[in-house]
């Protein structure tokens, strides 16, 4: 197994990659975009002006207006912060599950890893989003609701790959001779085994972010992940695709919007596995 | 191989019955009273009692999930709350359309896959192979409800080529079809370039050339057959990927199948159809893995000794 690379020296090697360095260049700006978003919105995303509804790009409105009037770029941008939320915390929530669950299962073996597994793969056997559309509708539409629902299923990809990785390390010279000297259990795991499984992990939540971006965008657009008014991608695009015979700029700006978002964070992905050298094992 | 099969269904049996049980439980231990979502919190208390027996929700949860096991199989999911009709028979109506659309979206992608693979194969480091690689991360990155609205904006719209919803002739398989069928193109075509290039450094290529087999022949005969059972498993377990996406394909061109029943469900706060559509996609998909993995054993009898 490879020593993993310092942090400067990751992301030195990250930022080596251009597709890594242009994906990071987005994910700047939409970071900022999300942080400032109050101060860089020309409008207020919610003020509705019915008279304009509609209208094309142009003017004071550079993306248009949608069919309430409301200004289609100050909703873009705060659109950002939601999508940035719901991806950084579904990955979060998943992580923190996936994390306890596969490093018992991994450490522990026996039936802890029986279960485990059985779970994984009662959980795996519900396609793309649909889990998450069963429990949204449940639920309700709400930010809360859309990270559970999401959240549900999340866990399992890292829970698994977490589990894989303990699998590897346990096995190595280092953590045999640990537990020669007498090291107990919990130290094992989290000074010795945790910190050497972590970097697929890395990998992994950067592609979760996307995937969870785009699956609250997917429940938005069928009307199931936050509450209207909220400013959602998603949403803006499930009520445009009603226009596009006279507004189509009511899907394409956002639609640009996420698929940016998205190839900026696989493309960091694709670097930082590159840069981890990381192979998809145990998955 | 008979070793095998009862391996699989040994495994299948009780994944099965975890879908049936976290689809029962999804709907009655989650927070909020169905009945009152359904009927609305200012509801007459008479009604919801009376709704509250119709639906069998007077009765204990495990006495419910009793019922609900033993009547799956006589192909009882409930009665729907909206049409009063059998969920099992709602389904039965849609289903073949969402199974047309899923086969045409998986012709698609092997349509576009295989010759774009082979191609990027062959081609390493040439332009055809970049092209191709960057058609695929595209692909890959573009969500279909995103893709299905841009495909109506121009061909149906722009173009005026196809319709823009509906059901019934080839017309309207299309835009549905390539929407669903893009993304799974995009990774079967990375994965048989993968394979392929890996087969290609193989030995067993380098001797059919040497016999006097063009490299086309060796490709076609030999190589693209070792590849492509990694690709048949990356078919087989996309189908769930596909008949989940049908969810959003269905709603955008208005296609009668399961995933748009379902949405319609939703909107009606109709939850035994919910319950009964998520748990036959979710039944389908493990079916369709347990065939792939079938398949692929068939194919390759090196996975039935693993």
């Amino acid at each position: 197994m490879n020593e993993p690379p310092r942090r400067a020296a990751l992301l030195r090697r990250t930022a080596r990659h251009r597709g890594a360095a242009a994906g990071l260049a987005v994910l700047a700006v939409l970071v900022l975009a999300a942080l400032f978003a109050p101060v860089l919105a020309p409008c207020d995303p919610y003020a509705q002006l019915l008279d304009e509804g509609l209208s094309g790009p142009g003017g004071t409105h550079w993306l248009g207006q949608d069919k309430f009037g409301r200004d289609v770029l100050s909703r873009l941008i705060h659109g950002a912060r939601l999508s940035l939320a719901v991806g950084i915390g579904t990955v979060s929530l998943s992580l923190a599950i996936g994390l306890l669950a596969g490093s018992l299962a991994g450490f522990l073996g026996g039936w802890t890893d029986r279960v485990f597994t059985s779970a994984c793969d009662v959980l795996l056997a519900f396609p793309g989003i649909l889990l998450a559309i069963g429990i949204a509708a449940v639920r309700g539409p709400s930010f809360g609701n859309v990270l559970f629902a999401l959240s549900v299923l999340g866990w399992v990809g890292y829970a698994r790959v977490i589990r894989a990785q303990v699998l590897k390390v346990k096995a190595m010279e280092f953590v045999e001779s640990a537990r020669a000297v007498g090291a107990p259990p919990s130290r094992m795991l989290l000074t010795h085994i945790l910190p050497n499984a972590l970097s697929p992990i890395l990998v992994e939540a950067t592609f979760g972010i996307s995937r969870a971006i785009v699956a609250e965008a997917g429940l938005s657009f069928l009307g199931l992940g936050v509450a209207a008014p909220a400013a959602s991608w998603g949403s803006m695009i499930g009520e445009g695709r009603h226009f596009l015979f006279v507004a189509p700029h009511l899907v394409t700006a956002p639609g640009a919007a996420i698929l940016l978002t998205v190839m900026a964070f696989n493309f960091v992905g694709d670097g930082l596995r590159d840069a981890l050298d990381v192979r998809d094992d145990g998955r | 191989m008979r070793g095998y099969l009862r391996r699989r269904l040994l495994h299948v049996v009780p994944v099965a019955f975890g879908v049936v049980t976290v689809v029962f439980f999804l709907l009655h231990l989650l927070p909020g009273d169905p009945v009152e979502i359904m009927l609305g919190e200012s509801a007459v208390p008479a009604l919801k009692e009376e709704l509250r027996r119709e639906l069998h929700l007077d009765r204990p949860v495990h006495v419910q999930y009793a019922e609900f096991l033993a009547g799956l199989p006589r192909g009882d999911l409930g009665v729907s709350f909206r049409s009063r009709e059998p969920v099992a028979r709602e389904i039965a109506r849609r289903f073949p359309a969402t199974l047309l659309l899923a086969s045409a979206s998986i012709a698609v992608a092997i349509l576009v896959a295989l010759p774009l693979g082979v191609l990027a194969a062959t081609r390493k480091g040439k332009a055809a192979d970049y092209l191709s690689g960057a058609a695929a991360m595209l692909s890959l990155s573009i969500p279909n409800f995103l893709l299905g609205p841009l495909l109506v904006l121009v061909f149906s719209v722009q173009l005026g080529l196809l319709p823009v919803s509906g059901y019934g002739t080839a017309r309207h398989l299309v835009l549905p079809a390539a929407t669903l069928g893009t993304g799974m193109a995009a990774l079967m075509m990375r994965m048989i370039r993968a394979t392929l290039l890996e087969e290609l450094r193989k030995e067993y290529v380098t001797a059919a050339t040497a016999r006097g087999l063009s490299h086309r022949a060796a490709v076609a005969l030999h190589a693209l057959r070792n590849a492509l059972v990694p690709v048949a498993t990356v078919l087989g377990l996309s189908f769930g990927a596909v008949l989940a996406g049908s969810v959003i394909a269905e709603t955008i061109f208005s296609w009668p199948g399961i995933g748009r029943l379902l949405i319609q469900a939703i909107d009606a706060r109709d939850y035994p159809l919910v319950q009964g559509c998520v748990l036959v996609i979710a039944l389908c998909t493990v079916l369709v893995n347990l065939a792939t993995d079938l398949l692929c054993a068939r194919l390759d009898p090196r996975i039935r000794y693993e």
